[in-house]
Formats: C-alpha cells, structure tokens, sequence
C-alpha cells in the first residue's frame, strides 16, 4: 500500500471515524505507557542513564564518519560483507543482487523499519522471490497487506476479532479471536519458512564501531531463528545506529525495553560478530550489513536537527502523545509515525511532501518527557515548521494572516483598537450564541469575548480606588 | 491577578502599551515575524523588578524561546535579564513571595488541569495545588490524566480541528468524572478550549482561572 503524508487529513479523518481502531490504540498505547511508568519507577537512575546515554549518541552522531571506517574495517576482519546504500533503490538492488546471485528463492524477515523505509517488501512482489515477515505483528500486517502503525507494535491497530477475520480469510483456517490460537497458527506457518528460507533479512539496533559486529533485540525468536537458519544473513541497517563500542550497550539494554514495551528487559539480544556454520548446521555462512544514508548523512549536516539521529525507536514518544493515541500511525502516511515520525517526514521526504507533518502536534512535549534518549522532540518540530514555512509550503492566506498579525502585535494603539471587535462582533450576535471562529463550531465554541477588554476594565478598577 | 497582588500590598504596574508575545506566530512557523513584537516587549519590560503573567504559555515562550529569535544584538542582555525576572503567577506567589496559603474560603468541589508548557516547560505542578489546597472549605478532586495535553495547541486546534476536539472531549470526560463543578487551571487558553467544549456539549462543569478563584475566595 503506497501512502503520503500530504494525505494525513484524509486518514485522520477515516482513523477518527474508526472506533474499533480508537479503541484498540487507545488500549495498547495507554497499557504500554502504563508498564513502563512502573519500571522505570523502579530505576532511581534513570535520569541519569538518559543524560548519559544522550552523550553517547551525540558522540556517535559527530563522529560517524570516523566510526563507519572503523566498522567497516572490522566488519572485512570478522568475514561480515559491508555495502553502503546512498539511497533506498541502492539498498534495494544491493538486496536483490545478493539474492539473484545465491540464486534464492525464499526470504524471511524479522522485524525492521529500516526495511519498511525502504519499501523491501513491495519491491520483491514482482521479482519471483517470497519474502516473508516472521515477527507476529509484521506478519499480521503483511497478511493484511498495510505497513506498521506503531514503531515496536506494528500491528496495535488491530484488534483481536480482526485478526481472527483475517487468518481466517487469509490462512484458510477456522476462526478464533484466542490469541494463543492465533499464536500457534503463525508459529506453525512460520516455523515452516524458516527452515526452508535461502536468505534471512535483519535491522540491527546497535552495530559497534569498535568490533565490528551489530546486535538485534527481541521477545519472540524470530530474529534469532531469522539470523542462525538460513544460509545468508543480511542486515540492513541506518548508519546512525553505530555506536563506538559495545561496552556501552548495557546503558542502551537497560532503556530500551522499558521505553519500547514496559519490560525491564528484553527476552533476546541476538550477537552477530561474523560468519559459522556451526556442527548442527547453525548460523550463516555469509553475512552481509547494507548501511543505509537515504538522507541521514544530510541530516548530519544540520546542526539544528542532528539530534533527531539519536533516535533508537522505542516508541515510547508515541504511547505518550495524545494526539497519536487518538489517530493511530497510518494517519501520519509514512513509515515513521508519531511524535518522532512528524520530525523524520519532512526531513527524509522534504518539506513540500511533508508540509504537514511537524504540525501533527499540540507540542505538548510529553514526547519529551519519555524520550530515553532525550531528544528535544518539540523543539525540532518547531524548527521543522520554520523550515516548512521558509521553503515557502504554507498557504498563502495563512502567511498574509501572520503578516498582518505581525503588524498589529507591534502596533499597540493599533492593537488596542482592533481588539475591541471581537466584543463588538459578540453584540452583533444573537443572543447566548458565541462568534463563529473557525475550528470551533461544530462540536466546540469559542469563549466569549469580554465587552471592555482587560486594559479598560484596569483603568476603572484604579480609577475607583 | 492585579486585585490579588494590591491585597497582598504588591505594586502594581500595567504596562498599557504591550501587545502580544507572540507565541501564537512562533508556533506556527513565523519566526521573523515575531521579532518586531519581541523586540518591543523587552524594552518595555526591560526596567521593571519582576514581571508577572497569568498565563504559563506566554511565560515559557518569553523565557525560552525569544533567545531563538533573529533579535537585535543590544537588546540581549535585557533578554537574559528579562529571563530571570518573568515568573507565572502561581510559581511567583509560593516561589518567590513564599506563600502557601491566601487565607481565603470557597465552598465547592474543584478539580484542575496541569496546562503543558506550565508544567514541562516550566516545571510548575504543586504550586497551583497548594494554593488551591489552602482555601478553606474547598474539595480538591485530581482528575484523571490531569497532565494530558487538552488539544488546543493555538493553531493546531484549528489545522486539525477533529485531533483537538477528540483530546478535548477525553479531557472534559475527565473532568466530568471528578464530579467537581470547576476545572481550574493557570493557563487562558487551555480553559478557553475546555469550556468551549463544556459549553457545546452542556456538560455540568464550568472552567475558571485559578487567580479567579483565588480572588473569590478573598471576596475581592
């Protein structure tokens, strides 16, 4: 399914009509968020691990260009296959070309946005090769023919009952909403696949300059059957998941999970640090990481917005975000969503196609809050809606209106002369009735406006004393 | 505000010739357009002891966000100073004037919203509460989520009208909830949005300023 952000509007629109939807985000988002307050409730450090944690990445960010050689040298040293991908299509044909040439015919995947990023899935539709996703909620989606609407929960739309519908339509199985049933019917089909697969295809959350080796994270083993089965393992990773060493793993290990899904910790970090075809036949014998610019590199270059590189993808700022909870991911139309997504859209797709994104906020900050990495997230939004309107995507009404609004805050007589119509509008209308102002008529008013104004009623209340 | 601080024998000084800060500009992507603004609110504060407003938004924005404008390099140091002497309401009065009680009485159950850049931009939650603790004869109910954000947003509440109306609604839900007859809060806007919604939706509630209240309980 291709989608846009320039269409938010409309998913907005058809999110918010969707109460099985509202209901199922509202849930999920809200449980989430719940667990992790009470984990991190039990780690007095915590604020101290997010500042130190925070160091890190900015270190890792400023020094990428240093610790991408690194990595690569380490990577030849331990038989790990690097190929760096300026673009998306680069990623993609690197991928196809590792398959083509293996001649393999049969993918599995684990878990990955990077790979969403670059819209894997869609493009080996056609090229007679199967490529199939084996973490249950990308599974899910797959089956269901969508993307991800949540960064760690890619199938938290969905409630139980349209699961079931849709193995059922899907799979040809009977239909249950028993979610140990609907378990064990996706373990079945997949244990299957792993066996059979030629190619298994991983992100990486963590690679490490200084060993050359990268680590995935995990809870259901899909990542983990993904990597040891197949003959070839690929990685595809954002460069800005380098981090200089792997002594500083444990700092990331202990934020993550209860960012991301409100465990303390997670149930596997899969290590890949070079080929084995182990005695059992365990373990790839070829390993190849596609690092991936598509515009990172870019971001790099802006010191306003570099920050939005220390992103690990918890989620947590979307389980935060009320505004998230209330339109689900698809809304946002791309494959970063929430309060992060609105800072990445205009960044990765432009600020024409992203024009709206970085409004998608009542820049609340809760993001902020939650962020274990503590990026500045509404800051960048605001810079992000400067850059919008600077490039010039904003209406031309609305940039006559703030013209205009610009004239009248620096003109105090002026101001105090107009802003005594709103009053005067008030009187015009019938009576007990508010004055139309747009985004407040349908289901909202707007206040009354005050006959006299705070700068009169002043001068009488010092008058009579 | 200005009954409240002559009670409590602060000078006061309206400065007539301001305007607004600009917040609502900034926000939406209009930086140099808030700068002429910016520039005159500063030289018209720059000579005054403290600067007080009733409004946690305006107060954050001037605190934090004018050093982010393409302001005149002279006015700076003002700026810095400005800063460290503009103070929200309810923070100036237990913060800085030390009180934890007006001494007033209010008969009622009331509950109160945590406005957003009051409390994450500017750190500001048991203020309010305390004040509103002291009155004599009140019931203070916390709402549920009482620090979710209430949809306004300036002009978000207007670009994606249905987003803010549906965080508007869980919030009047929750106030609702508390059964308490008022939603006091240290913020216009939040309270403009809130009962904009009550209104419409006949809900019991009604939302008022907590300087409002405070004044009440005075009967000044």
């Amino acid at each position: 399914m291709n989608t846009t952000p320039l269409n938010t509007k409309e998913y907005i629109k058809a999110a918010l009509a969707d109460k099985n939807l509202r209901a199922a985000v509202g849930k999920a988002t809200g449980s989430t968020a719940d667990s992790r307050n009470a984990v991190i409730g039990q780690i007095p450090y915590w604020e101290d691990l997010r500042s130190r944690v925070h160091l890190i990445k900015k270190d890792a960010i400023e020094n990428l260009d240093k610790y991408l050689i690194q990595f690569e040298e380490n990577c030849k040293r331990n038989n790990i296959n690097v190929h760096w991908a300026s673009d998306a299509e680069e990623a993609r044909n690197i991928i196809l070309d590792i398959a083509q040439k293996s001649n393999s015919k049969k993918i599995v995947k684990s878990k990955s946005l990077t790979t969403e990023e670059i819209n894997l899935n869609n493009f080996f539709a056609d090229k007679n090769i199967e490529v199939l996703e084996t973490d249950l909620g990308e599974y899910i989606v797959q089956l269901n023919k969508q993307i991800p609407s949540h960064l760690i929960i890619p199938a938290m739309h969905l409630s139980r009952k349209d699961i079931g519908k849709l193995f059922a339509e899907k799979l040809g199985v009977e239909y249950t909403e028993d979610p140990a049933e609907l378990l064990s019917i996706a373990r079945r089909i997949l244990r299957e696949k792993f066996l059979n697969a030629d190619i298994g295809i991983s992100g990486a959350n963590f690679a490490f300059a200084s060993s050359g080796s990268f680590c995935v994270v995990e809870n259901e083993a899909n990542a983990h059957l993904t990597i040891s089965l197949p003959r070839i393992h690929i990685a595809v990773m954002g460069i800005e998941k380098l981090i200089p060493d792997k002594k500083y793993l444990p700092y990331f290990l202990k934020l993550l999970p209860p960012s991301a899904t409100g465990q303390k910790s997670s149930t596997y970090v899969n290590f890949v640090g070079g080929v084995s075809r182990g005695r059992y036949g365990e373990g790839p014998e070829e390993v190849h990481i596609v690092l991936l610019d598509n515009g990172r590199t870019k971001i790099l270059k802006d010191p306003k917005l570099r920050e939005t590189l220390y992103c690990i993808r918890c989620g947590a700022c979307l389980n935060a975000c009320p505004v998230y909870k209330n339109i689900g991911g698809h809304s946002y139309g791309w494959v970063y969503m929430g309060p992060i997504g609105a800072a990445l859209i205009p960044q990765y797709l432009g600020e024409s196609e992203g024009k709206y994104s970085p409004f998608l906020s009542s820049l609340c900050g809760a993001c902020a809050d939650v962020c274990p990495v503590k990026i500045d997230l509404p800051g960048h939004l605001l810079e992000l809606r400067n850059r919008v309107v600077e490039s010039g995507n904003t209406p031309g009404y609305e940039r006559g209106a703030f013209k205009i609004y610009s004239m009248i805050i620096s003109r105090p007589r002026l101001y105090r002369f107009l802003s005594r119509f709103p009053a005067v509008m008030q009187k015009l209308m019938p009576a007990g009735k508010p004055f139309p102002v747009p985004g407040y008529k349908e289901e909202r008013e707007f206040a009354r406006f005050d006959e006299k104004g705070f700068g009169k009623r002043y001068k009488e209340f010092i008058n009579n004393k | 505000m200005v009954k409240i601080f002559r009670h409590l024998g602060v000078d006061v000084d309206y400065v007539e010739n301001q305007t607004c800060c600009g917040q609502p500009a900034f926000n939406s992507g209009y930086r140099n357009e808030v700068v002429p603004a910016a520039e005159r609110f500063i030289e018209l504060f720059r000579d005054k002891e403290y600067v007080i407003a009733p409004s946690g938004s305006c107060v954050s924005f001037v605190k934090g966000y004018y050093k982010e404008l393409a302001i005149k390099e002279e006015l700076k140091p003002a700026l810095n100073e400005l800063t460290g002497k503009i103070y929200e309401f309810t923070e100036f009065l237990v913060d800085v004037m030390g009180l934890a009680s007006l001494g007033g009485e209010f008969n009622g159950r009331v509950t109160y919203h945590d406005s957003c850049h009051l409390l994450r931009e500017l750190g500001i939650k048991e203020q309010p509460r305390t004040l509103i603790k002291s009155i004599k004869g009140i019931e203070f109910v916390e709402m549920k989520d009482s620090d979710t954000c209430c949809g306004f947003g300036g002009t978000f509440s207007y670009k994606f009208e249905n987003v803010s109306v549906a965080m508007v609604s869980e919030k009047c839900f929750n106030i609702e909830s508390t059964g308490a007859q008022l939603c006091i809060g240290a913020d216009s806007s939040c309270l403009m949005n809130i009962e904009g919604y009550l209104r419409k939706n006949k809900m019991k509630a009604k939302t008022m300023h907590i300087a409002e209240l405070l004044a009440l309980s005075l009967k000044l």
